[in-house]
C-alpha cells in the first residue's frame, strides 16, 4: 500500500484538526442556552462536534480521493496489488474509535452527573415497590380506591392525599381517572429522571412547579401558592424542580433552550431540576406524539429577575382566586375539553379553532 | 467440478437460448425456485418503496409550509405512520430478504434454500401483509399513532386502523422469522464441502449476522403487539394506565426488537458493499476475518442497546449510562468495516459504474448517519434532540443513505446476474447523482432544524423554520425524480439491454460460476472451490477464472490464460466496450 509522504500526512493532519477544532466552536447549530445545564450540555456537543468534524473529513476525504486517484484507467484490466490486510494498521484502526467513544463517554457521564443524573434523591423517596415493579396485572389491583391492605403506611397514599387536599392540583388531575401506584408522591411510580447537581442532591429544589401535560395543553400549577396557569413563569438562578405527569397520553416536557427534556407519562410522575440563567421568553414544547394536535402543544416560558417573577406571583395570585372561583362551581369531571380548558387557552397561544376540532 | 471447470462449462454457449429464463407468469405464482422468490421480495419491497416514497412526499409537502393546509393533521400522522411502517417493514426488511434468497445458495454452491417450500410461504406473507396496511387508509381510519405505536396514544386513536396495524406487522414479523430459518439452516448445512466458513462471501456472514438477530428480537415484538391488541380489543391494561397497566414496558418490548431491527435493516447492505468494493476495485477485500466477525459483534451489540431509545422516559440513571457505553461500543465494530472499505479501495484500480459509485455513496452517506448515531448515544445531548428532527436526519442518513444507497448497489451489481443483461450506466449514474443532491438536500437540514427546536411528528410548526424546511421539500421532489431514470431503465435493460455474459465483473464468487440468469438448481455438479471469493490479483487466482471464453469480448480478463496477447480491440471490461 502507498502511504503519502510523511509532510504531505502531517500537513493535513495539521489542517484537518484546525479545521475541526473551527467548526466545533463555530457551528452555530444550537439555540441559545438558558440555563446552567444547557452550558455543561453544549461543552459536549461542541466537543464531540469537533471529533466528527475531524471523522467526518478524514473519511469523506479518503474516499473521494481514492476513487479519482484510483480510478481505473481505460483500456487496464490488470487487478490492484493483493494486500489482504494489515494487522497493525488493523489494531490502530480498532484502537482508535474505542478511544475516542471512552472519550466521549466519560465526558458524558461526568456531564450527566454534573446535571444531576445521578441524584439518588428521587429514589429514596420513592422505593421501587414490589407492587410497581411486577407485571401491569398487579397494578389493577393499586388504583386510588383499591389499596392492598398493608402494615407499613402508605406513602405514596399520603402524599397524594395531601397533593389532592390542594385545590389548584386537584382541580387539573382527574384524579379518578389516573390510578395510584403505591409508594410514591402524586401518581404512580417516580421515573427516576435527571434531579439536583451534586451539590444540591437530595435537597429540596428552591422552586417546585407542577407540571400536567394533557392533550393538547400544559398546566402549571405553583404548590408553594397555590397558582395554577397556563404559562411557565421562573427566576433567574434558583433551581427548579419541574414534577409531571399527564391525564391521557404521553407528553414530553423540551425547551430547547434548556436542553432539558423528560416525558410525562400518565400513571407515573417523573421529576427534572435546573437552574435558569439567562433572562428570555421560550416557548415549552410537546416533543412526544400525543395525538394530531401534537405540534400546536406548546406554552410560553419566561425566565426573569425575581423581582419581575414576584411581582408575576401577585398578579396571578389575584387571577387564579377568580378562576378557582368559577372552576370549583363546576365539576370539571362533566367540562369538555373545550369548557375545561378555556380559562387556560388565551394564555396558551392555543387557537380556539384546534380546541373545537378536539372537541369532536 | 472445480471452480475453472465450473466457468468453463458456464462460457461454453448453453443448449438453451437462455438457459435461466422463465416465463413472467411464473413470477406471480407460488414457486419454490430461490431465484424466482428472490426476484419476487426485490420487486414486490420495490413497489412498497415506491408507496412509502409517495407518502414520504405527501407528508414534505404538507410541511413545506408553517401552517397546517395540505392535508389535516389526523391525515398527517397517519401518513407518516405508514411512510415509516411500509418504508422499515415493506421496503428495507423484505429486499434485504429478497438478496439473501436469491444469492445464498449461489454463493454457497447450493441447488436451492433448505426449506424450499417454507421460503416460498414467507414471501407470500408480505403482498396481503402491505395490502392489509394500505387498505387501512381507503377504511377510512388509518393507524395514526407513528410506527412505534406507542400505548396509551395508540389505544385511543382509531381501533380499527391501530388492530389493522398490529396484524400487519405480526404478519410480516412472522414472514421475517420464517425467512430467518431458513437463510440459517441453509449457510450451515447446504455450503458445499470445500467452503469452511472462512471462504464464505462476507455477504452470507451478513445474514448469518442478521437472521441470529431477527431470531432473537422478532419474537419480542411479537409478544409486545400481542399485548397490545389485547388491550386494544380485549381492554385489558396490561399497558393501559388508567387500569394500572404501565405504558414504559410496552417500550421496552418495542424496542428490544425495533433497535435490532436497524442492524437488521442494515447489515445485509454492510455484505452486499463488502462483495461489491472488492470486485470493482480489482483487491482483495481488505481484512475479510474482521468484517466477517465485526457483523457478529454487531449483532450480539445490537441486542443490548435498546433502551437508548428511552432516555427520556424515565429509566434509572446507571441504566442509562450502561444503555450509552453499549450503544456506543457498536461504532467499532463499524469503524472496521468503514476503514476496511477504504483499504480496500486504496490502491485498487476503481471502475466507477453505477453499482461501485452507489457503494461509495453508501460509505460516504453511512459515515455521517454513524457519526450523529455516536452523538445520539451521549446522554445529555440525547435528552436534548431525542424526538426531533436531528433524529430523522440521523435515522434516514442511516437507512436512505446506508440501506437504500446499499440496496440500489446490489441491484446494479446482480442485476447481470439476475437478468442476463447489462443495465445501462448512463442513466444509472443519472439515478447516482440525482439521488445524492435529493438526499443531502433533503436530510442535511435537518440536522439543524433539530437542534433549533423542531420536534418530530408535527404537522405545524414555527414561523422560523420555514426556509430549511423549504429547502427539505425541494430536495425530497428531487429524490422522487430520481427514481425515475432507475425504473425505466430497470425495465428497458431487463428486456433489451446488452446481454451481460455469465461473469461480466469478471468475479470470483460462485454465483458469478453459472450462466447469467443461473438456471433451476443453478449448478449442474457440485462445484469445488479454487480460490478464495476475494483472491483478485493473486496469482492462484489466475488459473481459476476463465478458462475457456467462447465470447472474449464479454469475459476474457486479466485472469484468462487465453489472454497472453492483449488484443486492444477486445474490452476486457464492460466499462470500455463500444
Ligand atoms: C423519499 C425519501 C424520504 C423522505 C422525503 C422522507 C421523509 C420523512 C419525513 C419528513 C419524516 C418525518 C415525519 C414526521 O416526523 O412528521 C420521515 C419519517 C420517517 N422515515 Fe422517511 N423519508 C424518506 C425515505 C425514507 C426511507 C427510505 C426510510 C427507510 C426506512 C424512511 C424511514 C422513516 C422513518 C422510520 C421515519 C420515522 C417516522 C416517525 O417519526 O414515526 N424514510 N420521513
Ligand atoms: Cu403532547
Ligand atoms: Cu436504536
Amino acid at each position: 500500500m502507498k502511504i503519502p509522504s510523511s509532510i504531505w500526512t502531517l500537513l493535513i493532519g495539521i489542517v484537518l484538526t484546525l479545521a475541526s477544532l473551527w467548526y466545533g466552536q463555530n457551528h452555530g447549530l444550537l439555540p441559545a442556552a438558558a440555563t446552567d445545564e444547557a452550558v455543561l450540555v453544549d461543552g459536549l456537543f461542541n466537543a464531540m462536534m469537533i471529533v466528527s468534524t475531524g471523522i467526518f473529513l478524514l473519511v469523506e476525504g479518503i474516499l473521494i480521493y481514492s476513487a479519482f486517484r484510483y480510478r481505473r484507467r481505460a483500456g487496464d484490466n490488470e487487478d490492484g496489488p493483493p494486500v489482504e490486510g494489515n494487522i497493525p494498521l488493523e489494531i490502530l484502526w480498532t484502537a482508535i474509535p474505542a478511544i475516542i467513544v471512552i472519550g466521549i463517554s466519560v465526558y458524558s457521564f461526568d456531564v450527566y452527573n454534573e446535571i444531576g443524573g445521578f441524584d439518588p434523591h428521587s429514589i429514596h423517596e420513592a422505593p421501587m415497590s414490589q407492587e410497581s415493579m411486577a407485571m401491569p396485572g398487579t397494578a389493577i389491583a393499586a388504583t386510588l380506591s383499591d389499596t392492598p391492605p398493608d402494615t407499613e403506611p402508605n406513602l405514596n397514599q399520603e402524599k397524594s392525599d395531601e397533593a389532592m387536599q390542594d385545590p389548584a392540583t386537584a382541580e387539573v388531575r382527574n384524579a379518578d381517572q389516573i390510578p395510584q401506584l403505591r409508594n410514591a408522591p402524586g401518581v404512580g411510580s417516580v421515573a427516576p429522571t435527571i434531579g439536583g447537581t451534586p451539590e444540591k442532591a437530595g435537597k429540596p429544589a428552591e422552586l417546585q412547579v407542577n407540571v400536567t401535560g394533557l392533550q393538547y395543553a400544559w398546566i402549571f400549577t405553583y404548590p408553594e401558592t397555590g397558582i395554577t396557569t397556563g404559562e411557565m413563569h421562573v427566576p433567574i438562578g434558583r433551581e427548579v424542580q419541574i414534577s409531571m405527569t399527564a391525564n391521557d397520553v404521553i407528553h414530553a416536557f423540551w425547551v430547547p433552550e434548556f436542553r432539558l427534556k423528560q416525558d410525562a407519562i400518565p400513571g407515573r410522575q417523573s421529576e427534572i431540576r435546573f437552574t435558569p440563567q439567562k433572562v428570555g421568553d421560550y416557548v415549552l414544547i410537546c416533543a412526544e406524539l400525543c395525538g394530531p394536535y401534537h405540534g400546536a402543544m406548546r406554552a410560553p416560558v419566561v425566565v426573569e429577575p425575581q423581582e419581575a417573577f414576584d411581582k408575576w406571583v401577585q398578579e396571578q395570585l389575584v387571577a387564579s382566586k377568580e378562576t378557582l372561583n368559577q372552576a370549583i362551581a363546576v365539576n370539571p369531571a362533566d367540562l369538555s375539553p373545550h369548557e375545561f380548558l378555556a380559562p387556560y387557552t388565551k394564555d396558551m397561544g392555543i387557537k380556539p379553532e384546534i380546541l373545537h376540532q378536539v372537541h369532536h | 467440478m472445480t471452480q475453472a471447470q465450473l466457468q468453463e462449462a458456464a462460457n461454453i454457449p448453453a443448449l438453451l437460448e437462455e438457459p435461466g429464463v422463465r416465463k413472467w407468469q411464473d413470477f406471480f405464482g407460488f414457486q419454490t425456485d430461490h431465484k424466482v422468490i428472490g426476484i419476487q421480495y426485490l420487486v414486490t419491497s420495490f413497489i412498497f418503496y415506491c408507496i412509502g416514497g409517495v407518502m414520504a412526499d405527501l407528508v414534505r409537502t404538507e410541511l413545506r409550509t408553517p401552517e397546517v393546509d395540505f392535508v389535516t393533521p389526523e391525515v398527517y400522522n397517519s401518513l407518516f405512520t405508514l411512510h415509516a411502517t411500509i418504508m422499515i417493514f415493506l421496503w428495507i426488511v423484505p429486499a434485504g430478504a429478497g438478496f439473501a434468497n436469491y444469492l445464498i445458495p449461489l454463493m454457497i454452491g447450493a441447488k436451492d434454500m433448505a426449506f424450499p417450500r417454507l421460503n416460498a410461504v414467507a414471501f407470500w406473507m408480505i403482498p396481503p401483509a402491505g395490502v392489509l396496511l394500505i387498505a387501512s387508509l381507503v377504511v377510512g381510519d388509518a393507524p395514526d399513532a407513528g410506527w412505534t405505536s406507542y400505548p396509551p396514544l395508540s389505544l385511543v386513536t382509531g381501533q380499527v386502523g391501530e388492530g389493522i396495524w398490529i396484524m400487519s406487522v405480526l404478519l410480516l414479523g412472522t414472514s421475517s422469522i420464517l425467512g430467518s430459518i431458513n437463510f440459517l439452516v441453509t449457510l450451515i448445512k447446504m455450503r458445499i464441502p470445500s467452503m469452511d466458513i472462512h471462504k464464505m462471501p462476507l455477504f452470507c456472514w451478513a445474514m448469518f449476522a442478521t437472521s441470529c438477530l431477527v431470531l432473537v428480537s422478532t419474537p419480542v415484538l411479537a409478544a409486545g403487539l400481542i399485548l397490545l391488541a389485547f388491550d386494544l380489543i380485549a381492554g385489558t391494561t396490561f399497558f393501559n394506565p388508567t387500569g394500572g397497566g404501565d405504558p414504559v414496558v410496552y417500550q421496552h418490548m418495542f424496542w428490544f426488537y425495533s433497535h435490532p431491527a436497524v442492524y437488521i435493516m442494515i447489515l445485509p447492505f454492510f455484505g452486499a458493499i463488502s462483495e461489491i468494493i472488492p470486485i470493482h476495485s480489482r483487491k482483495p477485500i481488505f481484512g475479510y476475518k474482521a468484517i466477517a466477525y465485526s457483523s457478529l459483534a454487531i449483532s450480539f451489540l445490537g441486542l443490548i442497546v435498546w433502551a437508548h431509545h428511552m432516555f427520556t422516559s424515565g429509566i434509572p440513571g446507571w441504566l442509562r449510562m450502561f444503555f450509552m457505553i453499549t450503544t456506543m461500543i457498536i461504532a467499532v465494530p463499524t469503524g472496521i468495516k468503514i476503514f476496511s472499505w477504504l483499504a480496500t479501495m486504496w490502491g485498487g484500480k476503481i471502475q466507477l459504474n453505477s453499482a461501485m459509485l452507489f457503494a461509495i455513496g453508501f460509505v460516504g452517506t453511512f459515515v455521517i448517519g454513524g457519526i450523529s448515531g455516536v452523538m445520539l448515544a451521549a446522554v445529555p445531548f440525547d435528552i436534548h434532540v431525542h424526538d426531533t428532527y436531528f433524529v430523522v436526519a440521523h435515522l434516514h442518513y442511516v437507512l436512505f443513505g446506508g440501506s437504500v444507497l446499499g440496496i440500489f448497489a446490489a441491484i446494479y451489481h446482480w442485476f447481470p446476474k439476475m437478468t442476463g443483461r447489462m443495465v445501462n450506466e448512463f442513466w444509472g449514474k443519472v439515478h447516482f447523482a440525482l439521488t445524492i443532491v435529493g438526499l443531502n438536500m433533503t436530510f442535511l437540514p435537518m440536522h439543524k432544524l433539530g437542534l433549533m427546536g423542531m420536534n418530530r411528528r408535527i404537522a405545524q410548526y414555527d414561523p422560523k423554520f420555514t426556509t430549511l424546511n423549504e429547502i427539505c421539500t425541494y430536495g425530497s421532489y428531487i429524490l422522487a425524480i430520481s427514481t425515475f431514470p432507475f425504473i425505466i431503465n430497470a425495465i428497458w435493460s431487463w428486456l433489451y439491454g446488452e446481454k451481460a455474459g455469465n461473469n461480466p465483473w469478471r468475479a470470483l464468487t460462485l454465483e458469478w460460476m453459472t450462466t447469467s440468469p443461473p438456471a433451476i438448481e443453478n449448478f449442474d455438479q457440485t462445484p469445488v472451490l479454487a480460490t478464495g471469493p476475494y483472491d483478485y490479483g493473486l496469482e492462484h487466482a489466475n488459473e481459476g477464472v476463465p478458462l475457456y471464453d467462447p465470447n472474449p469480448i464479454l469475459s476474457g480478463g486479466p485472469n484468462s490464460v487465453l489472454r497472453a496477447e492483449p488484443d486492444p480491440a477486445v474490452a476486457a471490461n464492460p466499462e470500455d466496450r463500444k
